[in-house]
Formats: C-alpha cells, structure tokens, sequence
C-alpha cells in the first residue's frame, strides 16, 4: 500500500488538502497524477475565484484525458501556481511539493474534518 | 459502388445479436409523443424518373441576369484551378482525418489554409474552419464567455441580421444574455456603431462587444475605438469581418480585436442558394484552448520529418464529451480547401485588386444611381464594396425590376423598419459598367 503524508487531508476525487491556519494549500495527489499520465496543460481559476465544495473549479489534462478539479473545501482562491502555467509536469513529478496547484482561504476549517486521512485515502486507492 | 441494403434475415442476426427482440425496442425510450407516427413519403422512383424530378426541381430555380445582391455572400471570380483543385478525388471525400499516418496531404492542406488566414488576420492562430460566419461568429462570442468568465454579450445591430439571429439561437438555453448597441441608423446618420453607446453597453458581465467590419451596411466601423471600449470595460472586441476587404483595410490584429470571425464564401467559393459556405476563425496563442473545432499543428515525425497532426484535442468532443469547448461545430474542409486554392491563385496583390475593383464599382454604382435622380446615399460612412441607398417606392420598384431579371440589392427594410425606402447594394470585380447602366435604366423606368 502505498504511503500518502500524514499532515494532509484527501478527497475521494483524489485532491489533497493542506491546511495551517485559516488558508489551504491544494493540489491532486501522487496516485492521480500517476493515473492521468503525462500531464500538459491546467486550466486553472483566476485569484479571487470563490471555490464552491464539491464544484469543478479548473482543468488537468495530461496525454491521454483530460479531467475536471473538484474543490475539497470552500474558499477564496488566494494564488495560483503560476509555475504550472510552463511546468504543467511538476504535477507528476512533485504532486504533493512543487506541483501544489492553488491556495485559498478557507470558508470553513471545519469542512477539513469530512476529508480523509492519509491511511484513509491510502485504503482508498489500494 | 454497390448499393447492397440488409435483409430480414440480416437485420434477425443483428437484433439477435445485441439481445434485442425488434428494432422498435430500440426507440423504447423515446416518449411516444415526440415520434413521428408515420413518414408520408412519395413512392419511390427509378433512376430515369429522379432524374427527371430533380430535373424539374432544379429549374424551378430563379437564375437572375443580373444581380447587385450581396449582405454577407458576393459574386466572384472562382479561378478554374479552385474547381481542378477541389475536384481531385483525394480531397472528395476529406472529413476529419483523424489518422496521421494516411492523411499527410490533407492535414497538410488544412495547416495551409490556417496559415493563410493568420496571415490574412494578422492572428496567431485559426481554426479548421466552422460551418459558415454566422455560426464562426457565435462560436467566437460563446468563447470570449468562457475566456472572460462573463455572461453577457454585447453586439451591434449593424451586425449581419443572421448573423445575430444565429448568435440568439446559440445562446437560448446557456443563460448567455445578449445586449444589442443600436447603429446610427437616423436620416444622415454614419451607418456605424456609435462608440460611446458601445462603451454604454458594456459592463463588468459583459464578455465581449461583437461589430462588423465593413459592417451590413458595407460602412467601415471604428473598430480601434471599438476595441478600446471594450478592453476598458474588461471585455473583448469580436470582429466579424468579410476575408477580401482585409486586402485593403487593417488586419483585425492591428487594431485590437480579441477574436475574429469571418464568412469565407468570397474566398473562392460560389454562390449556390445559401451554401456550402465555410467559417473562418481565428485567435491569439494564449487562448488556444479555448478554441473549438479541429487544429492542425505541424511536428517532427520519429525520424525527423515534418509532419501535421490533429492537436489540441481534449478540447474537443470526441475527448471532452459534453465539457468540450463546442459540440455543435464540425470543419468544412472543402470548402476551406476551395478557400486555400483560391488564395493561393490570386496572392496578396491578385486579391488587393479584387479588393480594389469591387469598392471602385462600388462608388461607380452609387454615382450612378444618384448622378440618374434614383436615388441618394442613405449613409455618411466610408464603405467598402457596398452601399445603401435610399430609392423611393424602393418595394415596388425591386418587385418589378425583379421580374425582369434584374435583383436589385437587398432591402433593408426586411430586417430595419427604419430602412424601409433603402436597397442595400454590392458590387464586385465582375460588376460591368454596362451591368451599372442597365440597372441605372431599369430603376429609371419605374420611377
């Protein structure tokens, strides 16, 4: 089973979630990235963007589909990973450093709570 | 090739195939209540007999003699080798070649015709090519929605009328709102888009202000200060604009324009009641993905070569299913193909004097109707290769110069109540003197 890091919350469409204080960084975890192949471009929301939970809010694509971003948490976006714009490949080749995709500020801390823990979500993806 | 059409026995097979009883349980779920309980269809024909009937439908067909009619489709010279081009049977059959390895030839005709209308643009990027301009113009409007993130779409009235019915069509239904900027249609108006009633127009919900360039009316738009409306207002400019006329007037790029749009008809391809036409779309780089319909990209094969490919296709349906940048455009690859020939056989300066002669007719045309006392401008703009007059009794008299032949323009009043007294007249470079003359004649005759 594969290892996921302990100080971060998963989704069960595979974006992770890390959290200090009231804003989130969030990117798609290893085990997407590696499912999705080669990944050439993101279409990514704007800074200011209000991210619903649960909605799309930007798009990967990689060599062979193309799928949509779903927000773990509610929140405003804060930045955006402006280095995915000319290295879209960071996703594959550091998912949960370098390849983070957007930061927001969080509407609710709490929302973290329905989110998976790194066992969880390994469970998940066995 | 043998026409073989399945049998009883054949379709038994299938059905039993597939675990299906008949081929009415495959229309089970369709409600009844939107199916057609029977087709009344005539009894069929032989061969000698369709003939006969197309024959008969085809002369019902009204071939004018002469014809001033333009308001988006226009009469011009096709080159022949446009016709031994396009007849090739490497190219009859050309849809999406979706195959690298086979379809090297027609890959490489499409990168060709996207070439030439970049250059054409001035863009950095074109598309395949639409359905015509009015769904090319729409398309470009639903994408500055996307590309600005806004759902409004503001859009001149001196926009082709079917262009803009088309534009209504496809955005019934997305919760795009459309906000029309009324033309300066009063008597001894421009003809044009005022600017300030464009900047009016445009909020922060709008995405883009759509204008015409020459507009319907063939008057030649502001469009720098167009553009610059726009871009104040966070928005962008959409130019639909005629392919000739970029021979003579500034390249959309130049002035600002965002996305342009275009009916390539003029490029080659003749007037047959409406269509095939072809659309022409083209982009700035930095909005390539959201562009739809098919794009051609040149690469290197394994060995070096180069070679074209279909790219970008996860923009497209067959990838993005129902989140593709459109679902409802295809390519028009011969009639694009018509389009690339035929700008290949005029060059830049064969297609500046196209440009040229038609706008010296054009002038020619409106001299001669006003110098003949039927008829004045009905508006101050410059334009390009067609002009509105305003003609007393304009309806009687196009109904009885259309009797003889003679279709005198379009009237404006179809579409503009306002317009109600105005023929909307184009020339090209196979516009004559003498065709001048004897329209100058006939409206004379039924003053």
């Amino acid at each position: 089973m594969p290892a996921y890091p302990d100080d971060l919350r998963y989704s069960r469409e595979h974006e992770w979630v890390r959290a200090e204080d009231s804003s989130a960084t969030i990117g798609i975890t290893s085990f997407a990235a590696e499912e999705l192949g080669d990944i050439v471009y993101l279409d990514l929301p704007a800074v200011g963007t209000r991210l619903e939970r649960s909605a799309t809010f930007g798009v990967v694509e990689s060599v062979k589909a193309v799928s949509d971003l779903y927000a773990p948490v509610a929140g405003e976006v804060t930045e955006v990973n402006e280095q995915l714009a000319t290295n879209p490949e960071l996703v594959n080749s550091d998912a949960f450093g370098n390849g983070w995709i957007v930061k927001v500020r969080l509407d609710d801390a709490s929302q973290l709570d329905d989110l998976l823990d790194a066992a969880a979500y390994a469970e998940l993806t066995a | 090739m043998a026409y073989s059409p399945h049998t009883d026995a054949d379709r038994q097979r299938m059905l039993a195939a597939i675990g299906v009883a008949s081929v009415e349980e495959l229309f089970a779920d369709i409600p009844s209540s939107v199916r057609a309980s029977r087709f009344e269809l005539p009894p069929p024909l032989v061969e000698q007999e369709t003939r006969a009937e197309l024959s008969r439908l085809a002369a019902l067909n009204h071939i004018p003699q002469l014809s001033f009619l333009g308001a988006g489709a226009y009469r011009h010279l096709v080159p022949q080798v446009v016709w031994e081009v396009i007849g090739r049977s490497e190219f009859a059959t050309s849809y999406t070649p979706y195959q690298p390895e086979v379809s090297q030839g027609t890959l490489q005709s499409i990168y060709e015709f996207q070439s030439l209308i970049c250059e054409l643009t001035g863009m950095e990027v074109a598309t395949a090519s639409h359905y015509d301009g009015a769904t090319a113009t729409a398309e470009a409007a639903l994408m500055a929605c996307r590309l600005t993130r806004r759902h409004r779409i503001a859009i001149s009235t001196a926009v082709h009328p079917q262009v803009r019915r088309a534009l209504a069509t496809y955005c019934s239904g997305l919760g795009v709102e459309i906000v029309e900027v009324a033309a300066d249609l009063a008597d001894g108006g421009s003809g044009l888009t005022p600017v300030e009633a464009a900047a009016g127009a445009l909020g922060d919900d709008v995405a883009c202000l759509v204008a015409q360039q020459p507009n319907f009316f063939g008057g030649i738009e502001p469009m720098a200060e167009l553009a610059d409306a726009a871009h104040a207002a966070g928005a962008q400019l959409v130019a639909f604009v005629e392919p000739v006329s970029l021979a003579l007037l500034q390249a959309p790029a130049t002035y600002g324009a965002d996305l342009v749009a275009a009916e390539g008809q003029p490029l080659g391809i003749p007037l047959s009641y409406g269509g095939p036409y072809v659309g022409l779309m083209a982009a700035p780089m930095s909005a390539v993905r959201q562009m739809p319909g098919r794009l051609v990209g040149a690469t290197l094969d394994g060995e070096g070569r180069r070679g074209y490919v279909l790219t970008l296709q996860a923009r497209e349906q067959h990838i993005r299913r129902e989140r593709a940048a459109s679902n409802i455009c295809t390519n028009q690859a011969l009639c694009a193909l018509a389009a690339t020939a035929y700008l290949s056989a005029v060059g830049p300066a064969g297609l500046r004097e196209v440009a040229e002669l038609s706008t010296i007719q054009a002038r020619h045309l409106a001299a001669a109707i006003e110098s003949g006392g039927c008829g004045e401008r009905r508006f101050s703009a410059p334009y390009f290769s067609e002009v509105a007059l305003r003609v007393p009794n304009a309806a009687r008299r196009y109904a009885v110069l259309a009797e003889r032949g003679i279709v005198a323009g379009y009237p404006l009043g179809r579409d503009y109540p306002e317009l109600a007294d105005t023929l909307l007249l184009a020339a090209t470079e196979l516009t004559t003197d003498d065709d001048i003359e004897r329209l100058v004649d006939a409206l004379g005759e039924t003053a």
